[in-house]
């Protein structure tokens, strides 16, 4: 703060002359100067160039030349692409869904419970403080065939026969999906035990002396009351699973992307075509599909979760 | 009527037996949720030729992975990378997320709109769209394989200014006034009078940005090509590719990049649950 401090010194008169809320007003922006400049840098400038590199045919050798549509027109005739954008889709689909039911599941028991309930929640919570790419390659482990996998090994003590998982084109997605699942949860356990505990007793009360029954209860007034952390965590669960990488990347470093390409997403195809093709502008332009992609879905669960 | 009393307290309270299974079934969850951490933990801790007995308590454990693995100097190395990133892109952002929030929440002067919009906007642009100009600039700048290519992208947050200036919407006007009337100058009526009121929201902030940065795969992996400058989890994941399938190997390293986290999660778990409620639900 020493650049207003030399101001003052400066013009020592005219800062005295002003007005308080003059002097507000040159804080504001003197507070506001070099987070602006990162903003308009780091942030802004970057957006307006992806969308540029989207329609150049920037390499890393050549420099970028205008080529109008031509990165999009490509994509979207590269079948590649269309199994990439359903992959990124099933991970959403599946993900999404499941996660949310079992940490509701868990969040709405858990809540009621008083035996230990911040061990309780400690346990599921402590998955979401692990780094994705180290669980990739725990949950790598497990899948391999026996001796080495152990959920092999639980399947074979019980007789049931070896499944292949990472190296089959219908399992591997999700057997990628489940870490990603797993780690996820003890957030949204969280979320929705502090939308659970926001609810007033009262309502609760009111209700059981009108002798609603748990079900009807649950039905009438703690979902359409939790209502603003689910639309929080069905966006914020959502984007989180349109943007998977770093489970892909790691469970599957030989074949990244899974058998024929089964597991791959939008993000692991933009990473290859960046830094292993290094076919720049067509990365843009796939990222540039995937801001599309997010925008919809958001807007769109938006929209839905406030209709009803 | 004393023993009466006594032996009613000692009597089992009355508990519903659905009470009892949901909790039992809660329980269970949770061991399961926690059982690939064992797994991990009990892995690091066997010897090659123990890998293949699944037991989780080792039957003869030894420090020999951790030994080994911290010795050759690499993993030491990446530790301390991550820790400098981790700590420096989290002062960074308790700093200016909260000088910009408290800036939008307090003063009123023309465009303080427009800047909220335009610093909020930036939370629909997703990261991976930025990250071929961010490499770019990082390319030209001779940014790659530094801290600071590593670290600038993350410096300030649109969530974290959310996210404060939601919290500085709460500080009553008065307290401010107060010291205005004192003499004490804007800046440090922010630092020395509203930042000690908004210190649940600030360890909410520095969490989330310490955990993120600590487990960033995706960046970093971009921006650095050499293994001196690799974070944790780029410097385990090609670790755990070199040493192909020496499985306790592979485990030791994750351990240690998991490790540090679960420990601090130890220690302060209540802010760190309160901090997650509090982000989740004003972020």
């Amino acid at each position: 703060m020493s650049a207003v401090a030399h101001r003052e010194a400066a013009s020592g008169g005219l800062w005295s002359r002003m007005s308080l809320g003059q002097k507000q007003v040159i804080w504001a922006w003197s507070f506001l100067a070099v987070p602006l400049v990162f903003y308009v840098v780091i942030r802004f400038w970057p957006t307006f160039q992806a969308f540029y590199l989207s329609v150049t045919d920037w390499t890393i050798t050549k420099p970028a030349a205008f080529v109008g549509l031509e990165n999009y027109w490509r994509l979207f005739e590269d079948p590649l692409f269309w199994q990439v954008f359903r992959n990124t889709f099933m991970y959403l689909i599946l993900g999404t869904p499941i996660s949310l039911l079992i940490s509701f599941l868990v969040a709405y028991y858990l809540d009621r419970v008083r035996f230990m309930h911040s061990f309780i929640r400690a346990l599921y919570f402590l998955p979401f403080l692990t780094t994705a790419a180290a669980m990739a390659w725990v949950w790598r482990w497990f899948y391999q065939p026996v001796p080495i996998g152990v959920i092999n090994d639980v399947l074979s003590s019980f007789g049931i026969p070896q499944q292949p998982f990472l190296r089959s084109t219908s399992q591997a997605l999700p057997a990628v999906l489940a870490p990603a699942v797993w780690a996820g949860l003890g957030f949204q356990i969280i979320i929705f035990l502090a939308g659970l505990r926001a609810i007033p007793v009262t309502y609760y009360e009111a209700a059981r002396i009108d002798g609603l029954s748990e079900g009807a209860i649950l039905r009438k007034i703690t979902l359409p009351l939790l209502k603003p952390t689910l639309v929080f965590l069905v966006v914020f669960s959502s984007i989180g699973f349109l943007r998977i990488f770093d489970q892909v990347y790691n469970i599957n470093t030989n074949d990244p992307g899974g058998p024929l390409n089964s597991t791959k997403p939008l993000v692991l195809m933009i990473y290859q075509t960046a830094f292993s093709s290094y076919e720049m502008g067509y990365a843009a332009a796939q990222t540039v599909v995937l801001f599309v992609i997010l925008l919809v879905i958001s807007l769109v669960q938006l929209r839905l979760m406030r209709d009803r | 009527m004393k023993a009466a009393a006594s032996s009613h307290g000692l009597a089992m309270p009355h508990i519903r037996p659905g009470r009892i299974v949901a909790w039992t079934l809660l329980f269970i969850g949770g061991v399961i949720m926690v059982t690939p951490l064992l797994f991990m933990l009990s892995t690091s801790l066997k010897d090659a030729s123990q890998v293949y007995d699944l037991r989780v308590i080792p039957e003869a454990p030894t420090l020999d992975n951790y030994v080994e693995i911290l010795g050759d100097g690499r993993f030491t190395r990446w530790l301390i990378n991550s820790t400098i990133v981790a700590v420096i892109v989290t002062l960074s952002n308790v700093f200016f997320d909260s000088l910009v929030g408290y800036t939008l929440a307090k003063f009123r002067f023309r465009g303080r709109y427009i800047i909220f919009i335009a610093i909020l906007s930036t939370l629909m642009i997703p990261t991976e769209m930025l990250v071929l100009p961010w490499y770019l600039m990082a390319s030209q700048f001779g940014w790659i394989d530094s801290y600071w290519g590593i670290m600038f992208p993350g410096m300030m947050t649109a969530f974290g200014t959310f996210l404060m200036k939601q919290f500085f919407e709460g500080v009553p006007d008065d307290f401010l006034e107060a010291a205005r009337i004192d003499g004490l100058n804007e800046f440090t009526i922010w630092w020395k009078i509203a930042m000690p009121l908004v210190t649940p929201a600030l360890s909410a902030l520095a969490i989330f940005t310490f955990l993120g940065n600590w487990t960033a795969f995706f960046w970093p992996l971009i921006v650095t090509t050499s293994a001196e400058l690799y974070t944790l989890p780029v410097g385990l994941s090609s670790f755990a590719v070199e040493q192909s399938i020496q499985w306790e190997k592979i485990m030791t390293g994750a351990s240690i990049a998991t490790l540090p986290t679960l420990i601090i999660f130890l220690f302060l778990q209540r802010y760190i649950v309160r901090g997650v409620m509090l982000a989740g639900l004003k972020g």
